[in-house]
């Protein structure tokens, strides 16, 4: 981990030989990747290939056995207010004693001071986010008493009230009704022409080359990273889900030491 | 606000809470000079104690009562956000891990010194805390395993030093026993200004950290995404936790400590779905319970408080329980039972509509036998639900009293819940492919909770067809709002009037 001190720059995230392991045992293997901004980055791979884990890493959340991470050109916590981050829908307790509206100004949060409060200006923002995504009229609803995909809208606007420039969001379209996925579908496109950088964790393959301008094949490695129509590929695509790296899992096998 | 729970706006609970604040603190202002030790007070009738309580003539009364104010607002204000963290079983390990340090802390000075008490048994918590934290990343251990083996291993060292102590020249009249169940009676002045300052603590720091408080509780990882330092708040969450189970010892015991963090808040949970009202509800229940607890034990001559005020706060859980406006067993319970009168009312009312619809509507009044048979019931079991649609305005009965005729509310209503039933049951058949002698069951359930907008979309979906599966006539809207059925052969009527011929729809 080195060089916070950086200049600003418009490459929404580069990512230098990150490495990160659970227990000891690697999940992550040296990724090398620099994000053009103004796309709508699919992150795609096998189960357990660390998807989440990248994203995850990007933010700081867990802790990088090498490598750095830049966000326009900072490190990430000099520059975490221009990140806007949707996490996976079971990461949080939907019986939490909170409204969707409080939810939703929590993605204001980042940009008060300690203990200042959200003001007028945050409140109106929070509820056109919550307008965007068809919530508004649940605004005073206790968030335990939506469905999946409404809860999912709630994290997607929350995001939005961080009012970023570049979104990572975990797996956003897992137990969604098709409603919610088109509408989620449409915000993307509509961050997208507005120049914002949207990276997301997906699984579904059948859907990813349309959804996404760019993206990036992930297993353990990454396998490749470019434009839809030049990375969705048989041949990728087989390295990327087929047998995995043999040599590579099986020294990580005796890396880790046993599964817990 | 939506809910009759929240009636001021959303800030205010925050003011409220310092209001209260101010409240306890202002108990402890007036102090006459003459004030009797709380042993040497002598009545032995319940009814003369329990004036003496209430007059709080005595210095030590006043404060039993103050200590176990500010000890029911700061062990809720912390409960609060245990409960919602599922940390309830941390409050436990906690309270369990201070006792060895209160025994050190009294053998550091060889007195009951409150503060030199406090500081031994913080030391001794966040000592607890920090091995719960380090087995769980070191080992493969979940919390609830690293969280026993700290409450009991912690505590049986306790109940070891405790027990030299006791055995020490003078340790026996240390009156460090009472550090186990409680006694509020044996609150100092300094025991008091240490809880004071705790309380106090506790709620400026949840007053201007609100917002951190709740987004690193909900969301902890959102809230390190977007750059609040969550590991602090957590630690200092767990700071004032060790502070409020220290200064409340002496009051409640180590024992039931837990229980006056736990139980306050978990009461509140089931009575609203906002955090700010939870924080207040929460602060309230646990000044009543430890006030009642103080109550008690000072009537009942000295008695533990600790359990009493659990005892205490266990009822306000109960009550919370049984008829919490929303959630309680009670509100659930009437809402059932409403609910299935409801649903009973239309049912009858579909069996007079259907046998209007049997006799084309010549007639207007259907009479007790016609609807006994039809719904294959006794006279009685039929006068009776005549009787309560009589009641809500839904039908009148003739002067013979022998038959009903719809109002026009009854009428209407009657309509719809026929729609519904026949729309339901040409929706299964047409659009979800169901037998049409499959569909009757399952559109009796369905007729009672259609909406008026899913209605529409049903509607529009079948393209305004006018006859169920089985050929029977759909109620329009032109028959819902005529006020009344008028006579028509079951051939000349027709449904959705402006509708496409009918035909197989796909």
């Amino acid at each position: 981990m080195k060089s916070s001190a950086g200049t600003e720059t418009d490459i929404p995230l580069e990512v230098h030989d990150l490495s990160v392991a659970y227990h000891k045992k690697p999940v992550l293997y040296g990724i090398d990747v620099q994000i053009e901004p103004g796309n709508l980055v699919g992150i795609v791979g096998p189960n357990g290939a660390g998807k989440s884990t990248l994203i995850k890493a990007i933010m700081g959340l867990l802790p990088l056995t090498s490598g750095w991470v830049k966000v326009f050109g900072k490190s990430y916590k000099q520059n975490c207010s221009r990140v806007g981050y949707v996490p996976q829908r079971e990461s949080v307790d939907w019986d939490f004693p909170v409204n969707v509206l409080d939810v939703v100004l929590m993605g204001r949060f980042g940009r008060l001071r300690l203990g200042q409060r959200p003001r007028a200006h945050d409140r109106h923002v929070a509820m056109e986010c919550l307008e965007k995504v068809q919530m508004l009229p649940y605004a005073r609803r206790q968030i335990g008493n939506l469905s999946g995909g409404q809860q999912q809208r709630v994290f997607l606007a929350r995001a939005l009230a961080q009012e970023s420039d570049l979104y990572l969001m975990d797996e956003p379209f897992v137990g969604v009704d098709a409603a919610t996925e088109a509408a989620i579908i449409t915000l993307l496109r509509e961050l997208k022409s507005r120049d914002k950088t949207v990276l997301v964790v997906h699984h579904d393959l059948s859907t990813a080359k349309e959804y996404f301008d760019q993206l990036l094949l992930l297993n353990m490695r990454l396998i490749a990273y470019g434009r839809a129509e030049n990375v969705f590929t048989p041949e990728i695509l087989q390295t990327t889900y087929g047998g995995r790296l043999n040599i590579l899992s099986e020294v990580v096998q005796t890396l880790g030491g046993p599964r817990p | 606000m939506s809910s009759p729970f929240h009636p001021f706006t959303v800030r205010s609970h925050r003011w409220l809470l310092l209001a209260l604040l101010v409240a306890v603190g202002s108990f402890s202002l007036p102090e006459p000079a003459a004030a009797a030790r709380i042993s040497d007070i002598t009545e032995t009738n319940i009814v003369d104690r329990a004036v003496r309580f209430f007059t709080m003539q005595d210095r030590s009364l006043r404060y039993a009562l103050i200590g176990s104010l500010l000890l029911g607002v700061s062990c809720g204000l912390m409960g609060a956000f245990l409960v919602v963290r599922k940390l309830a079983l941390m409050s436990d390990s906690l309270s369990h891990a201070v006792l060895p340090g209160v025994a050190l802390g009294f053998l550091w000075t060889m007195t009951k010194n409150p503060f030199a008490i406090f500081i031994g048994a913080t030391i001794a918590g966040l000592l607890g805390a920090g091995v719960v934290q380090a087995i769980r990343s070191t080992t493969k251990q979940k919390e609830d395993a690293s969280l026993g083996f700290v409450l009991a291993a912690f505590y049986a060292v306790g109940i070891c030093l405790m027990t030299m102590i006791q055995n020490l020249p003078g340790g026996s009249k240390s009156g460090l026993d009472k550090f186990m169940f409680g006694q509020v009676a044996a609150l100092s002045q300094d025991d008091i200004l240490l809880l004071g300052g705790v309380t106090l603590l506790a709620v400026l720091l949840i007053f201007i950290f609100y917002k951190e408080f709740l987004l690193t509780s909900f969301d902890p990882s959102f809230a390190r995404s977007a750059g609040l330092p969550t590991q602090i708040f957590h630690y200092l969450l767990m700071l004032l936790l060790a502070f409020s189970i220290v200064a409340s010892l002496q009051a409640v015991g180590v024992i039931l400590v837990a229980a006056m963090l736990v139980i306050p808040a978990a009461s509140a949970y089931l009575l609203t779905d906002r955090m700010g009202w939870m924080l207040m509800l929460s602060a309230i229940f646990g000044m009543c319970s430890g006030a009642v607890g103080a109550f008690f034990s000072f009537v009942g001559r000295n008695l533990p408080t600790g359990p009493l005020m659990v005892m205490a706060a266990a009822v306000v859980f109960v009550l919370a329980l049984f008829f919490g406006p929303r959630h309680g067993i009670f509100a659930r319970w009437w809402r059932h039972r409403s609910r299935s009168k409801r649903i009973q009312r239309e049912n009858t009312l579909k069996a007079i509509y259907r046998i209007l619809e049997s006799e084309q509507f010549l007639d207007q009044s259907v009479s007790l036998t016609e609807l006994a048979e039809h719904r294959r019931e006794t006279i009685e079991e039929a006068s009776h639900q005549l009787h309560d649609l009589k009641q809500c305005g839904l039908v009148t009965m003739t002067a013979d009293r022998q038959s009903s005729v719809f109002t026009p509310a009854g009428w209407q209503r009657a309509c719809e819940i026929v729609r519904n039933h026949r729309l339901w049951e040409l929706y299964l058949t047409n659009a979800a492919n169901y037998a049409s002698d499959h569909v009757h069951e399952d559109a009796e359930r369905i007729e009672h909770v259609l909406g008026e907008e899913m209605v529409r979309k049903l509607e529009r979906r079948l393209q305004f067809a006018h006859r169920d599966p089985h050929g029977k006539l759909i109620p329009s809207q032109a028959d819902i709002q005529s006020g009344g059925p008028t006579p028509r052969s079951s051939e000349a009527a027709v449904g959705y009037g402006a509708g496409p011929p009918e035909e197989p729809l796909r």
